[in-house]
């Protein structure tokens, strides 16, 4: 029997415009109450499936289904209301740089909630206390670094408990010890919450080490395979092997398609 | 063929990029008065976008003001007409450079600054964030600052021209040797409030939409790159101008070229 799927992305084609087809007839399940991580090199689409999961931007074909909710049907006032459902830490914390810690953790709570300030004070420095920050409240963003500013992000997108939590590359950029911190918060907030979690990354060490259940995505959506992490990690695909392993020669390419060296270089049999 | 082919693909683009400007106007439209209920952020962009261009606008009527003095004293007296300088100055002022370099001014001021910050927002991930928390971004971000551009021109015009008018008055009064007296009776008399300040007024406040509608666009729709927000900001400027500058040939002809 499949588990219960809090997101489930069937058979979708999605492009920016008609000549670039980003995701082809992708089709994925995310479980309720788990922390699914999607892996897969950069421009294979892993942003873009967040956006269609938030959606920001409709489907070309295909549905997007949000608890139950085909997400690329409603109008704006149903999407609002199911966004209100969701939290995002964005790749670069997308904070308001003109509002201090305090205030973008309680940007959300302020607009979206009647609360008082004294209940919106609290539960804003309990988000901050799980992110290790309560005493950054009064920081302004431009003096912290950026590390910190993926946990304050951290701590926005939890301040309203949302159902689903996606992250967007959380670890992209952070030292050791912050990519460490990071990693174990968002299993940690997973765990406390009941919150169904959807981490977007390359980082295979600390998504395998986090994740109940991981997807590796190819160019052009394509799901090269799906498993647990210790599953991905025994595996014996060419292609997965090359991936989990960061190993530069396999089926995947690193080089962009390009005329033969000994074209643009002028070089070979007539020389 | 090629060339009518060539012609036709870029009159397409600039009707499709007509229509596109006018439903984020009409978007625009609809987000005003639900953004009231946040009166505070209104408030908030009027200091920033109002009171931050105080200095360039005083200063700036100040020497028109001055100018305006000397070159129409060099041509009235000629006529024997330099007694009148006072109301030529007013209406002058009140009719026309108050509110249209007012205008310019502010596109080049404020109206950059709002592009650059809107594009910044974009770039920054800010309004996709505010999207995703389920928080409309024109009602939270771009309302409240048309409200105060809207709001913030016709008293800047107001401030340009009373400052101009003083400018005028120490080089008429001061310099020159004009009777005080006759300065400002002539004003009194010769400016009419509804007719010449009040059609003023009204022109600051179109302009008003025309700038701040054009800079909130440029930033709304820019690319999020640094060369996308530099397009931006300078096409605000030239859009802006050429925009304020043609509607107020429209303005001029349709409030002062009949009665009177």
């Amino acid at each position: 029997m499949k588990p219960d799927a809090f997101i489930e992305i069937d058979h979708v084609t999605f492009g920016y415009d008609e000549r670039r087809t980003i995701l082809s007839d992708l089709s994925l399940r995310f479980a309720r109450g788990k922390v699914t991580a999607v892996l897969g090199g950069s421009g294979c689409g892993k942003t873009t499936l967040l956006r269609l999961i938030g959606g920001v931007h409709g489907v070309n074909q295909g549905r997007v289904v949000f608890d139950g909710e085909v997400v690329n049907v409603q109008d704006r006032a149903q999407l609002y209301r199911l966004r209100r459902r969701l939290g995002m830490l964005f790749q670069f914390g997308a904070l308001f740089t003109d509002l201090s810690v305090f205030d973008n953790v309680a940007f959300p709570l302020r607009e979206m909630t009647d609360l008082s300030e004294a209940m919106i004070r609290d539960i804003v420095l309990m988000k901050l206390d799980a992110v290790g920050l309560r005493g950054a409240a009064g920081l302004r963003i431009s003096e912290v670094s950026g590390g910190m500013a993926r946990r304050i992000a951290l701590a926005r997108a939890i301040a309203l408990d949302p159902e689903l939590i996606m992250y967007d590359e959380p670890f992209a950029g952070l030292d050791l010890v912050s990519m460490g911190v990071t990693a174990k918060l968002i299993r940690t907030l997973n765990d406390v919450t009941g919150a169904t979690s959807l981490v977007i990354s390359h980082d295979v060490p600390q998504c395998m080490a986090i994740s109940d259940w991981v997807v590796l995505l190819a160019t052009g959506g394509r799901v090269v395979a799906q498993g647990t992490p210790a599953e991905l990690m025994g595996s014996t695909d060419a292609e997965v092997r090359q991936f989990v392993r960061g190993e530069p020669d396999g089926p995947v390419k690193f080089h962009y398609p390009a005329p033969t060296v000994a074209e643009d270089f002028g070089v070979g049999a007539g020389s | 063929m090629d060339f009518l082919a060539f012609l036709g693909a870029r009159a397409l683009a600039v009707l499709r990029g007509w229509g596109h400007a006018a439903l984020f106007f009409v978007d625009l439209l609809g987000a005003l008065l639900p953004s009231l209920r946040r009166f505070g952020l209104v408030v908030a962009q009027i200091h920033a976008i109002g009171n931050r261009s105080l200095v360039i606008i005083l200063a700036s009527g100040m020497a028109v003001g001055f100018v305006l003095a000397l070159q129409l004293y060099n041509t009235l007296i000629t006529f024997g007409a330099a007694e009148s300088l006072g109301l030529v100055v007013n209406l002058s002022l009140v009719r026309e450079l108050g509110p249209v370099v007012t205008a310019l001014l502010f596109a080049g001021r404020a109206g950059t600054s709002l592009t650059a910050e809107i594009g910044l927002m974009k770039a920054g991930e800010q309004l996709s964030a505010l999207e995703l928390m389920a928080i409309e971004p024109r009602q939270r971000v771009l309302a409240p600052r048309f409200w105060a551009g809207v709001i913030s021109m016709p008293l800047l015009a107001i401030l340009f021209s009373a400052i101009g008018i003083l400018g005028a008055w120490v080089v008429a009064v001061g310099l020159i040797g004009i009777d005080a007296g006759n300065f400002w009776a002539i004003q009194q008399s010769g400016v009419d409030v509804w007719r010449d300040v009040g059609n003023g007024v009204v022109k600051s406040a179109v302009f008003g939409v025309i700038c701040t509608a054009v800079a909130l666009y440029q930033g709304y729709e820019t690319e999020a790159t640094p060369e996308g927000v530099a397009y931006a900001t300078t096409r605000t400027v030239v859009i802006s101008s050429l925009g304020v500058l043609a509607m107020d040939f429209i303005l001029t002809a349709l409030m002062f070229t009949t009665g009177r």
